[in-house]
């Protein structure tokens, strides 16, 4: 996790958001990923979503894997908590944290790599028990850090720089999360801010397991023509179902636009998330028939974008634990230990 | 037979897994108890659920001897399959009960053995009526007819039989028939009591029977642990059960239902012992219960705690290895995996319970220890201490105890500070300070497992690595001075012979010494309760020419530890070793002992 400090260089008229800060108290450490790299887009992303969102930044905590996708935390939010896990394990450390703090805003970073192979047990676990968080694999068909293998989202007949051919499917986390019961289910594009910020914003307020699949192309390594994960193939192969556009609880609503084209979807502090369709026959509040359209258009070689599954109304990992309302982390020590008296009186079985 | 046996001597109960034996036999155990007598039980179960034959050891010693013995004096043999062996097993001089509802061949008996035959399965088909109800009742009427051989007495098993089925009233009724049925029969047709038999005394006052799994479910609860993580294995299973019902006893809102704890069934034990960590970096008391393979799984995960500076709490109920290995069978063969795991320079703080108050004790210890020096605590309990019940001394409580977190900085410490600098050793211990997330802006870092420097910062800088490691061994020598002190017994005539153990071998030991003892030789011993070990391990090793290491594996790894990490010469350790599954008897450490010294002599 190689960083560096960034100059402080403070602009003037830079705007603030509703806790008074600047986009520069949401940035991090300075990226030391290759020039052009796609989890440099999606950081910057990151750093815009949670400053329009007004998140204090020590609210948050970002967890990761191993990788360069999982570095970029360093690159983003320096004012937050940060945990930089062992490779493929980011879930089961965001498990134990939210279920010691349940008011943290918990984001994880990870790759293909990180959750796919090693840790794709872990992934679909984190997506079952539907935990709080918003889970973004920076998606670009190899492993980065280790120098260009294939990883297992690579398509069949993907080419290798060094010309070998992938010969296996993909995993496509996408379809997992939703055949899993992910609550929130999304694909994006680094190139595509326009799309990735309002769901970064609608995932993050998303109570329970919110996945982003972002295509991110790897420069270095996965960028060449024979790639089906390169920024040229992203660009021409994507088609988008559904835009989201994220409302603010406190933005009136607005009605102007055609009925049946838009649906609003409510989220627990009052926000919304606004899904306009841009595919007619597109129902995001249907979860077969979305694997069914994300199937069926990958067939025909296109890549389907936009938030694809949102479902609200299912419980959270702490409603289904029925963990109590204040924070496990933060209960008196009193209000956990049963005593003398409890513990002679229990005694008496063993007599 | 003839020689008189009051309060000394062994009953092995042989039956077939999943025919209700196990609560009749803690139930006859517990009569013994209840009547004054020190007793002990040890279960020899199969890792089946039905079908494999199964074994259960009560051994009566009023002197308080619960190792197990090696002899069996009055065998139950209810299984056909393994009748050969069980009579074969049988002390001459013994007792063997079986179910004489169908007739045995003549040459299954022993002209040394008092063979008595019980029609248990013919009684209990003429008078129950439920074909299940028959089965299970063979037990309570073997029960009855050792109430009257071995004459222990009637009212303290009926009003046993009363509570354990106070929910129950048909199976109460049921169960006390049963009773009267064998107890009756004996009566008629046997010579009762016999010689071998139980005597009422006082003393097992201020004694429960408990096992360790339950009384370390109880440290967690009352150490206050609110996040446990695990993945199902023998023989560790039973400390997640316990805890979950202690929590819902007593951690539960009456009113809203709401629960102050959180029990989280991983899908490995990589994943629980992350939850363990994502926990206890927020501040919140987390652990985790497992058995070897889910300690080999959690090495990664181990070393990143150890490196990273996170407290965590694994309870290792160890069972024989390598491998899958024999996961209803008990060993001590995690200690070196468990002190060093995972790759890198690692080293962990281990514990040793050597009995069920010691597994609540050690349990709340190793809380405060893993706060107090951030990083991982390893309890090391074992299948025979975990899974069977022991006699200990009642648990108490000091209700003026706070857990110790040990050095995390709040948000008013934080506030007033100039700056923050997580891995900074401000005090000169090794121990630098902590914070959790969400408190406050000033305590952001970042937790990395690559290399990191005092401030947290990343670094591939030879020096900045090397100060940071280095300040992990002062930590390391720090944790040395706080973990628990050995319990050290010492006889004035020991002549520089002593015995080092851990954990469930103490009887063993202590029955080894006193019997030594009564024939005129003296052995020191230093039971070692901790790793790092500490220097009261290091004078007792200095002090004794020869020591003789007791455990339950093959390698000797608690004598290679020594070897290791104390100044002792490994010439001076002898190995005394038990490592077949079975928990070690105290017949090969008197015969360690006895040939040391003719040795000794010899030299
Ligand atoms: C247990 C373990 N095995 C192997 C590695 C080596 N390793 C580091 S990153 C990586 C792959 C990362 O790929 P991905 O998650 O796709 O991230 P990317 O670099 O492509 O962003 C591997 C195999 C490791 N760190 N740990
Ligand atoms: S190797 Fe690829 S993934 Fe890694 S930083 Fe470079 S471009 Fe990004
Ligand atoms: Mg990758």
């Amino acid at each position: 996790m190689t960083s560096i400090a960034k100059p402080k260089i403070l602009h003037k008229g830079l705007r603030r958001n509703g806790l008074g800060l600047t986009m520069r108290d949401y940035e991090g450490g300075m990226s030391t990923l290759c020039a052009g790299c796609g989890h440099d887009s999606v950081t910057a992303a990151i750093v815009q979503a949670f400053f329009e969102l007004d998140i204090p930044p020590h609210r948050a905590a970002k967890v990761s894997g191993i990788g360069c996708s999982s570095k970029t935390p360093a690159y983003f939010l320096g004012a937050s908590h940060g945990f930089n896990a062992v490779h493929g394990r980011m879930p089961s450390i965001a498990t134990g944290a939210s279920a010691a703090n349940r008011e943290l805003y918990i984001i994880g970073v990870s790759g293909d790599g990180d959750s796919l192979s090693i840790g794709l047990g872990q992934f679909a676990h984190a997506v079952r028990r539907n935990l709080n968080m918003l889970y973004i694999i920076e998606n670009n068909g190899v492993y980065g850090l280790t120098k260009g293998q294939f990883s297992a989202s690579a398509d069949i007949g993907a080419k290798a720089k060094k010309g070998e051919e992938n010969r296996q499917p993909p995993i496509d986390p996408v379809q997992m999360a939703l055949a899993l019961g992910g609550t929130f289910v999304a694909r994006s594009f680094s190139g595509d801010k326009e799309q990735l910020v309002p769901l970064i914003k609608a995932g993050l307020l998303h109570k329970g397991f919110a996945l982003i699949d972002v295509l991110s192309p790897c420069v270095t390594f996965n960028d060449h023509e024979a790639s089906t994960k390169s920024y040229a193939y992203t660009r021409t192969h994507r088609s988008t179902a559904v835009e989201a556009d994220f409302v603010p609880a406190r933005a009136a609503i607005q009605t102007s636009y055609a009925e049946g084209e838009i649906v609003d979807v409510e989220l627990h502090d009052g926000s919304r998330v606004r899904l306009r369709k841009v595919s007619k026959d597109y129902d995001p509040g249907n979860r077969g028939a979305a694997l069914d359209y994300i199937r069926s258009r990958h067939r025909a070689g296109e890549i389907v974008t936009g938030l694809l599954y949102i479902d609200e109304s299912e419980p959270h990992f702490h409603v289904m634990n029925g963990t109590t309302q204040t924070p496990l982390a933060s209960l008196s020590y009193e209000s956990l230990c049963p005593g003398s008296a409890a513990l002679e009186a229990l005694q008496r079985r063993f007599r | 037979m003839s020689q008189d046996r009051v309060n000394d001597f062994v009953i092995k109960l042989a039956n077939v897994n999943g025919t209700g034996s196990a609560s009749a036999n803690s139930l006859l155990m517990r009569s013994i108890f209840r009547m004054g007598v020190p007793v002990s039980g040890k279960n020899f179960f199969p890792s089946n659920i039905q079908g494999l034959p199964t074994w259960y050891e009560i051994r009566v010693n009023e002197k308080g001897r619960l190792a197990r013995s090696g002899n069996v004096d009055v065998m139950v043999a209810m299984n056909a399959q393994t009748y050969l062996q069980d009579l074969h097993e049988v002390t001459p001089g013994g007792v063997l009960l079986y179910d004489s509802t169908w007739p045995r061949d003549k040459l299954l008996s022993r002209p040394d053995v008092t063979i008595l035959g019980v029609p248990l399965a013919r009684m209990c088909n003429e008078h129950f009526a439920n074909a299940r109800t028959r089965v299970l009742m063979k037990n309570m009427a073997y029960v009855g007819a050792l109430t009257a051989l071995l004459d222990i007495e009637r009212e303290v098993v009926e009003e046993l039989v009363r509570e354990t089925f106070a929910r129950k009233p048909a199976a109460i009724d049921a169960n006390l028939q049963a009773l009267d049925l064998g107890f009756r029969y004996a009566r008629e047709h046997f010579d009762c009591p016999l010689p071998t038999r139980v005597e009422r005394r006082n003393l097992t006052a201020g004694k429960i029977m408990i096992d360790g799994n339950t009384a370390t479910a109880l440290g967690c609860v009352y150490a206050g642990a609110t996040v446990g993580a695990w993945y199902p294995i023998t023989p560790s299973t039973s400390v997640m059960d316990a805890f979950k019902s202690f929590c819902e006893r007593f951690r539960v809102d009456p009113e809203t239902g709401e629960r102050r704890y959180c029990v989280i069934q991983a899908e490995d034990e990589l994943a629980a012992i992350g939850i363990v960590l994502g926990a206890t970096w927020n501040g919140a008391r987390a652990f985790t219960p497992t058995s070897g393979p889910g300690l080999s799984l959690m090495q990664e995960f181990l070393g990143f705690a150890y490196f990273t500076e996170l407290p965590a709490v694994v309870i290792d109920v160890q069972r024989v290895g390598p491998s899958t290995g024999m996961p209803t069978r008990t060993q001590q063969a995690d200690i070196l995996a468990a002190a060093y795991a995972s790759h890198g320079d690692t080293r962990h703080v281990l514990l040793f319970p050597a009995d069920p108050r010691e597994c609540f004790e050690l349990t709340v210890t190793a809380f405060d220890l893993a706060d107090r020096l951030q990083t991982p605590v390893i309890v090391m309990s074992d299948l025979d201490l975990g899974m069977n019940d022991w006699m200990c001394d009642e648990l108490t409580w000091d209700d003026g105890y706070r857990p110790d977190r040990g050095k995390v900085l709040g948000a008013e410490e934080l506030e007033q500070a100039k700056s923050f600098f997580r891995y900074l050793d401000v005090d000169g211990d090794g121990i630098p300070y902590r914070t959790y997330p969400g408190v406050h802006p000033k305590g952001s870092y970042f937790v990395r497992g690559s290399g990191h420097n005092k401030y947290g910062l990343y670094t591939e800088n030879a020096r900045d690595y090397q100060e940071l490691v280095d300040r992990l061994l002062e930590k390391w020598r720090t944790a040395a001075r706080l973990v628990p002190a050995p319990v050290v017994r010492t006889h004035p005539e020991a002549d520089g012979l002593g015995i080092v153990a851990v954990g469930s071998s103490d009887p063993a030991v202590v029955e080894a010494i006193e019997r030594l003892a009564e024939e005129g030789i003296h052995v020191d011993y230093c039971r070692i309760r901790a790793f790092p070990f500490g220097e009261e391990v290091e004078r007792f090793l200095e002090t004794h020419e020869r020591v003789l290491v007791v455990e339950q594996n093959r390698d000797a790894q608690l004598k290679s530890l020594l070897t290791l990490e104390t100044r002792c010469p490994k010439e001076r350790l002898e190995p005394v070793l038990s490592y077949g599954g079975l928990p070690i008897d105290c017949n090969g450490i008197v015969d360690a002992v006895k040939r040391v010294r003719l040795a000794g002599v010899a030299a």
